[in-house]
């Protein structure tokens, strides 16, 4: 043993630096590692309750309905009654929250029908469907259609 | 001299680390800790969704409504969410034409009439794969699946190594080009969790997109599974998808 | 609406290529760090003494390569300030971050420690000799200890014998963990064979051994010292018999995939026909590959003069590098380069000064060589076994 420490100080000391490099490795883990890290899995358990606290653009029916309840009544029954407002009118999460904030622009008909209403080979074929010129020629959709409740009595 | 020369390599080099590691304690610092929803409980939900081709329109309401709620970089090409078009001539299934200009979010520009062949709209997302490839390859766990079953990337974790957007089989990964770390559909987490439906499913016009939540038992999604033959993408990868889709042709891909 | 570069239909977000010229590198980089150590232990483990004047060269070879492997990584993260989390929290199922420690396992416990020992007694002559700064850096190269007798010498060499056998498999799982990389990955059908670590080891020894036989021959030139044939026909040998196995792996795969032809098949076949053809038949298999064995077939069976047998070397030599870089290429870019659908096409933009682009992928392929020059004139691999 001592024969070998007095031929092999070399080694000792190189196993020495190997020993303080794992205890720096080790010391760095745990003045680094994120807090709740592997507590839910491989990953930062806080990382979860990150992805949950984005803000909202789009507010879902129940809002509008708060304040446009005659609009929601009237659109009961119609063949666009299934359809979001949010679908038609855009991002309004805003609004619901501070009406004076973010006034929605009516959307442009002409544009936003044809959207889903232009004919076109992809679409299922009992969904409602038309080739606009030949339709309406120049006059706007909604000359005929209300959008809330589309249907030609 | 030479102690101080000494010296100053060695004051370098300790200021070196520092200076590195002091970067990547302040990411820990930085992000917060902010408190998940209250009242809602990880191990009741187990997200999937339900996509009907039969009702696909390619408005691109979804593409446009995911790109507004979760600040997808408007300029091409990154989506969280898109959208194809498929036509078929009927015998042939190994070689369809596929397009999805901008991934669908201005619509589709109409096709000329092709007599004998089928189309139809394909919206794709993240499949939020039970046994996800991308969670396997990650190799810091920036990425990983909820116990509600939702695949999230940790944005102040990420490396960017692009690993898993590699892995992905389906290429629903992009690297955000304003963060350099990896961005993709997260489920609309934020909106889920509060109960209500995910940006792409509220604007669904037609209801070819509807969430589920495979742990409710008042869940639609257990009827549509019954009642309909749904297959997943590119099941023979076996990782476990949980977007369920009705009149998937065996041309898409 | 047509993309630019887009060739047929590609899922939105797979236009970009997501890995670059560096993630070429980089396979590039460790392979030749694997085949030079498998060289060096030529000597060391199955004791052909022939190639004992490269011995120590292939090692500083192997050591500067090893240094700048990880900055073509570090360069191409998107937040490489964050890349300490791979060690902090490696996900173990991630063959990514398990190299990072089969990394760090090579160059400190197998190569630098080979190194160390092998050249221990030479350091702390050096540092006997020489004064100043100098002996400083000696003194701390040999952590302080002047022990050269020799029973120490005797340990020494026993444990280096020890470390070069453990190093072997090291060097094995250091270039096939790579190939791991990129053959698990089963979404990438140009990826995902078992082949892979075993095709990328053997081209990594290839390009090794070429490399550290290019290098023995440029520095002999330099310093005008006899080049001994003995040694480097042995070399080129080695080459020829390592160049065969490659060349029959990667021959099994390409006819694996023609008989087979499975769903993507079609989609690869158009491709190597096409975007991938100068890249890969051109350069990689017939300039990188058929005419490297060819000529080294020619100096086996033929009986050439020493000048010319050089000369055959050194060209073989040097299509091998390229053809084992474009054999990277091939499958970190060719990789990429079709959709995932498999009904189209994209294109890879090289660009040229910026973070991913040529010039840091030159300046990167030049580093290495520069650290090998600083490391041959710290620790001169020619003048061994000088007495005390």
């Amino acid at each position: 043993m001592r024969q070998f420490l007095k031929d092999g100080e070399h080694l000792v000391r190189m196993a020495l630096l190997f020993g303080l490099g794992l205890l720096f490795f080790v010391a760095l883990r745990a003045f680094f590692v994120p807090k709740g890290f592997g507590e839910l899995g491989h990953f930062r358990a806080a990382a979860i309750a990150d992805n949950a606290a984005r803000p909202l653009m789009y507010a879902g029916r129940e809002p509008c309905e708060v304040c446009h309840a005659d609009v929601a009544e009237s659109r009961q029954g119609s063949r666009h009654a299934a359809i979001a407002c949010e679908a038609c009118h855009g991002a309004l999460a805003q609004h619901a929250d501070d009406p004076a904030r973010l006034k929605p622009t009516r959307p442009d008909a002409r544009k936003l029908c044809v959207q889903c209403h232009r004919s076109e080979a992809a679409k299922p074929e009992k969904f409602p469907q038309v080739i606009p010129d030949q339709h309406a020629g120049t006059e706007p959709c909604t000359a005929c259609h209300h959008p809330h409740h589309p249907e030609i009595k | 001299m030479e102690t101080t020369r000494r010296e100053f390599l060695r004051n370098t080099g300790t200021l070196l680390l520092l200076t590195s590691s002091a970067a990547l304690a302040w990411e820990a610092v930085a992000a917060g800790t902010p408190e998940l929803v209250p009242n809602y409980r990880l191990d009741q939900h187990w997200w999937g969704m339900a996509i009907d081709i039969e009702k696909c329109i390619g408005c691109g309401n979804c593409v446009r409504a995911c790109k507004t709620e979760n600040n997808v970089p408007l300029e091409p090409l990154y989506f969280r969410t898109w959208v194809e078009r498929y036509r078929v001539l009927a015998a042939d299934l190994e070689h369809p034409e596929v397009d999805s200009p901008n991934g669908g979010f201005d619509g589709f520009p109409p096709h000329p009439a092709s007599p004998g062949s089928k189309n139809f709209f394909v919206p794709k997302l993240c499949n939020h794969c039970a046994h996800s490839p991308c969670v396997q390859v990650c190799p810091v766990g920036a990425t990983f699946e909820s116990p509600d079953g939702v695949v999230l990337v940790d944005k102040t974790y990420c490396l960017g190594c692009r690993y898993c957007v590699q892995a992905c089989p389906y290429g629903c990964r992009f690297i955000d080009p304003r963060t350099e770390t990896v961005d993709k559909c997260s489920l609309c987490y934020h909106r889920i969790t509060k109960g209500l439906a995910t940006a792409c499913c509220e604007t669904c016009p037609t209801g070819a997109r509807k969430l589920a939540d495979l742990k409710e038992p008042k869940d639609p999604i257990h009827e549509f599974l019954r009642t309909h033959k749904v297959q997943v993408l590119k099941p023979q990868m076996a990782t476990g998808s949980k977007m369920y889709y009705n009149g998937l042709d065996g041309s898409v891909r | 609406m047509h993309i630019p570069g887009v060739e047929g239909f590609m899922y939105p977000n797979e236009v970009e290529l997501q890995w670059s010229i560096l993630i070429v590198l980089y396979p590039f980089i460790t392979g030749l760090v694997a085949g030079a150590f498998i060289l060096a232990s030529l000597e060391r483990v199955f004791n052909v003494e022939a190639v004992r004047p490269t011995y120590r060269l292939a090692l500083l070879t192997a050591l500067a390569f090893l240094l700048v492997a990880p900055l073509p990584l570090q360069l191409h993260l998107g937040r490489p300030e964050r890349s300490l989390e791979m060690f902090l929290t490696p996900h173990t199922t991630s063959a990514m971050a398990m190299f990072g420690f089969v990394y760090l396992w090579y160059l400190t416990a197998v190569l630098v420690l080979e190194i160390w020992l092998d050249y221990r007694r030479d350091i702390v002559l050096l540092a006997r000799r020489s004064r100043g700064l100098m002996q400083h850096v000696y003194r701390a190269m040999a952590l302080w200890s002047d022990n050269i007798s020799d029973r120490a010498l005797a340990l020494d060499d026993k444990i280096g014998r020890f470390i070069t056998i453990v190093g072997i498999p090291s060097a094995f799982l250091l270039h096939g963990y790579v190939g791991f990389i990129f053959g698990s990955v089963k979404a990438n059908p140009w990826w995902s064979t078992p082949l892979m670590p075993v095709v990328f080891l053997f081209s990594a020894i290839v390009s090794g051994v070429a490399l550290v036989m290019l290098v023995y021959m440029l520095t002999c030139r330099v310093r005008n010292a006899p080049i001994d044939m003995r040694c480097l026909d042995t070399i080129a040998r080695y080459l020829l018999y390592a160049f065969i196995i490659d060349f029959g792996l990667e021959m099994l795969d390409l006819i694996h995939r023609i008989y087979e032809a499975g769903e993507s098949f079609k989609s690869l076949d158009f491709m190597v026909h096409t975007r991938l053809y100068l890249p890969h038949i051109v350069i990689q298999i017939l300039c990188g590959t058929l005419v490297p064995i060819l000529l080294l077939a020619v100096v086996q069976l033929g009986r050439l003069e020493a000048p010319v047998r050089k000369r055959l070397y050194a060209i073989a030599g040097a299509l091998t590098l390229i053809g084992i870089f474009a054999m990277r290429w091939n499958v970190v870019i060719g990789g990429q380069l079709f959709s995932k659908s498999f009904l189209g096409y994209t294109t890879y933009k090289l660009e040229f000064a910026t973070r991913e682009g040529l010039l840091p992928a030159i300046i990167l392929m030049i580093l290495p060589f520069g650290i090998l020059w600083v490391l041959i004139r710290l620790l001169p691999p020619w003048e061994y076994r000088e007495s005390a």
